[in-house]
């Protein structure tokens, strides 16, 4: 029995594909993974692009298309996360924030796909849903647009707000920032801060080690498939000589602020 | 508002053009006809004599030249005189008017049900991707596509109505009734076989159409960012997949009036159904000018207004053509 709020151990994904005719091929872009999320807590996933860093999420949510097989154990709240309790978490214990704003509905308004899977009057819906967002800096106004119609930027804190609800125990964000505005970075990355401070847990799979240093708790390094280490936040400060893995401490100093070293 | 405006504008000039087109292209083509329009009127009556085929020619205009009649049909058309029927000694208008019903009945109906059966299975088929249910559907409907209208009305009526004999064989009321006797369920029935055969093509069409494009939206990212919130199947259903896959549907189905119009001649001609579409026959058998042209442009302005609207339709309903 751990007392992990989410716990991966020994996580592996493969994909069946056929290539050439009939010839069977199957690929592991996910080897071993392990990770280890208390309640309160921000745990930043960081790693290269392309280093399949979204298929853990999607592998956790059970959203990985049919040809994927996952192996290894997800434990949350210490019992073992199957396909059918999953389906009964998702979206009420267990929100998921997708990596790019294709995936809002194209041809539905943004404050109508907030309110999906808020329960009450209709009354009570819509003002939860202006509640929040309020709380993401968005005007009563924007509810009644479509996402063409709204800017990058707002359409993030449109994401954001899909992940709240009272039930909320674990929140999933794989890649939530990309390209947008520092104000409204700060803005997104002081609410993750702030659920995390009230109770819940935050998987924060990103790019960004930056950001990643400054709210997370601890950090987890994930190279090819691979966890490398899992460290403290405050390790990634200086020229990272407290991280214990080589990968990692190159990781950091590569980046443009540091060292700008080649990671390779 | 001023682009608004120019685009009826446009689309109106537009249908003229095609109107004008359409009916110098029929008459030319009932003019190169073998078809004598005179001896066809009499039924080819073999005592006919030469002096009377020339009056009755007169009677007609048929002694003019070909240009002149077409003329003057031209001009008689902008007073709203659609002419005088050939065949059935009537003004054209009347024989339309009693027609017209008909065959709106016949199509409206196989239209609806086409449209609602074919969006069913079509959705069905894309959930059921790959699975027994999905092939079986898929199948079928390629079979529908393939076998055409008045093959299936034939074998229609050799089941249900002839081995079966739950349905009356054609014509649109019972035989020796008046029609003022003729009974609601009694015109129900006699509409029922008709429906379904026009229907099967435009079945198959939907079908294929909502399939390809449900199963684009259910691979699409905002169906896994559902699923990923806890949508059930009917949720997402109902949430994403109706708006979504509903715009190609409609916009086949309206651009399916030519289809429907062409079935209708086929479908009405195998049952002997009073229509618009066995009149269409009667009256190119017969060279009847005024007649054929009379249904030919209501054909027309039938088919330009199914694309015009599914055109309308598609802006309306895609929030993202809006702009």
């Amino acid at each position: 029995m751990s007392s992990f709020l989410l716990e991966v151990k020994d996580m592996s994904i493969s994909f069946e594909q056929y290539k050439k005719g009939l010839k069977k091929f199957t690929g592991t872009p996910i080897s071993s993974f392990d990770v280890q999320l208390n309640r309160g807590e921000i745990l930043a996933i960081v790693g290269a692009s392309g280093s399949g860093k979204s298929l853990l999420a999607h592998a956790i949510m059970d959203i990985l298309p049919k040809n994927a097989i996952v192996s290894g154990d997800i434990f949350y709240n210490g019992e073992i996360l199957s396909k059918q309790k999953i389906k009964q978490y998702r979206g009420r214990k267990i929100a998921f924030i997708p990596q790019s704003v294709n995936y809002l509905d194209p041809t539905m308004k943004v404050k109508n796909q907030v309110r999906i899977g808020f329960l009450g009057s209709k009354k009570k819906r819509s003002a939860m849903q202006e509640q929040l967002f309020l709380k993401f800096g968005l005007k009563k106004s924007d509810g009644e647009l479509y996402p063409y119609q709204l800017s990058g930027g707002m359409l993030r804190r449109v994401l954001f707000a899909t992940c709240i609800s009272p039930d909320t125990e674990l929140i999933i964000a794989d890649e939530p920032t990309p390209g947008i505005h520092q104000s409204v970075l700060d803005l997104l990355l002081s609410q993750l801060r702030y659920l995390a401070d009230k109770g819940m847990g935050v998987m924060l799979i990103t790019h960004d080690i930056i950001s990643a240093a400054k709210i997370a708790d601890r950090i987890t390094v994930f190279n090819e498939g691979k966890t490398i280490e899992t460290a403290p936040s405050s390790f990634f400060c200086k020229n990272g000589e407290r991280l214990q893995n080589e990968y990692s401490q190159r990781l950091w100093r590569s980046l443009p602020q540091n060292e700008f070293i080649e990671v390779k | 508002m001023k682009d608004l405006s120019w685009l009826i504008v446009k689309n109106l000039l537009r249908c003229l053009l095609l109107l004008l087109g359409v009916s110098i292209l029929s008459f030319a083509l009932l003019k190169i006809s073998p078809v004598d329009p005179v001896l066809a009127s009499v039924n080819y009556d073999p005592s006919l004599t030469m002096e009377q085929y020339e009056r009755i020619a007169e009677y007609h205009g048929l002694n003019q030249p070909a240009a002149m009649q077409y003329l003057r049909w031209l001009k008689n058309l902008l007073h709203k005189d659609l002419g005088m029927s050939l065949v059935h000694r009537q003004p054209v208008i009347e024989i339309i008017k009693l027609r017209a019903k008909a065959s709106a009945a016949l199509m409206g109906i196989s239209w609806v049900i086409s449209g609602v059966l074919g969006f069913l299975l079509g959705t069905i088929a894309a959930f059921n991707h790959g699975r027994l249910s999905d092939r079986i559907i898929k199948w079928f409907s390629y079979l529908q596509a393939a076998v055409p209208t008045f093959w299936i009305g034939l074998i229609f009526l050799l089941i249900f109505s002839v081995y079966l004999g739950l349905f009356p064989i054609g014509i649109s009321s019972p035989i020796g009734m008046l029609s003022s006797e003729v009974s609601l369920e009694d015109k129900i029935k006699h509409l029922i076989l008709p429906t379904f055969t026009l229907s099967v093509l435009g079945i198959a069409n939907v079908t294929l159409h909502t399939r390809e494009k449900m199963l684009d939206v259910l691979n699409s990212e905002y169906v896994l960012f559902a699923k990923a919130r806890g949508e059930s199947n009917f949720s997402i259903f109902r949430n994403h997949c109706i708006r979504n896959a509903i715009v190609p549907a409609v916009t086949i189905h309206f651009s399916y009036f030519g289809e429907l119009f062409g079935g209708s001649v086929l479908a009405e001609q195998v049952f002997s159904y009073p229509g618009l579409g066995s009149t269409l026959t009667e009256a190119g058998l017969k060279g009847d000018t005024p007649l054929l042209l009379a249904i030919v442009m209501i054909g027309a302005v039938f088919v330009f207004l199914g694309n015009s609207i599914a055109d309308i339709l598609n802006s309306l309903l895609n929030p993202a053509l809006r702009r």
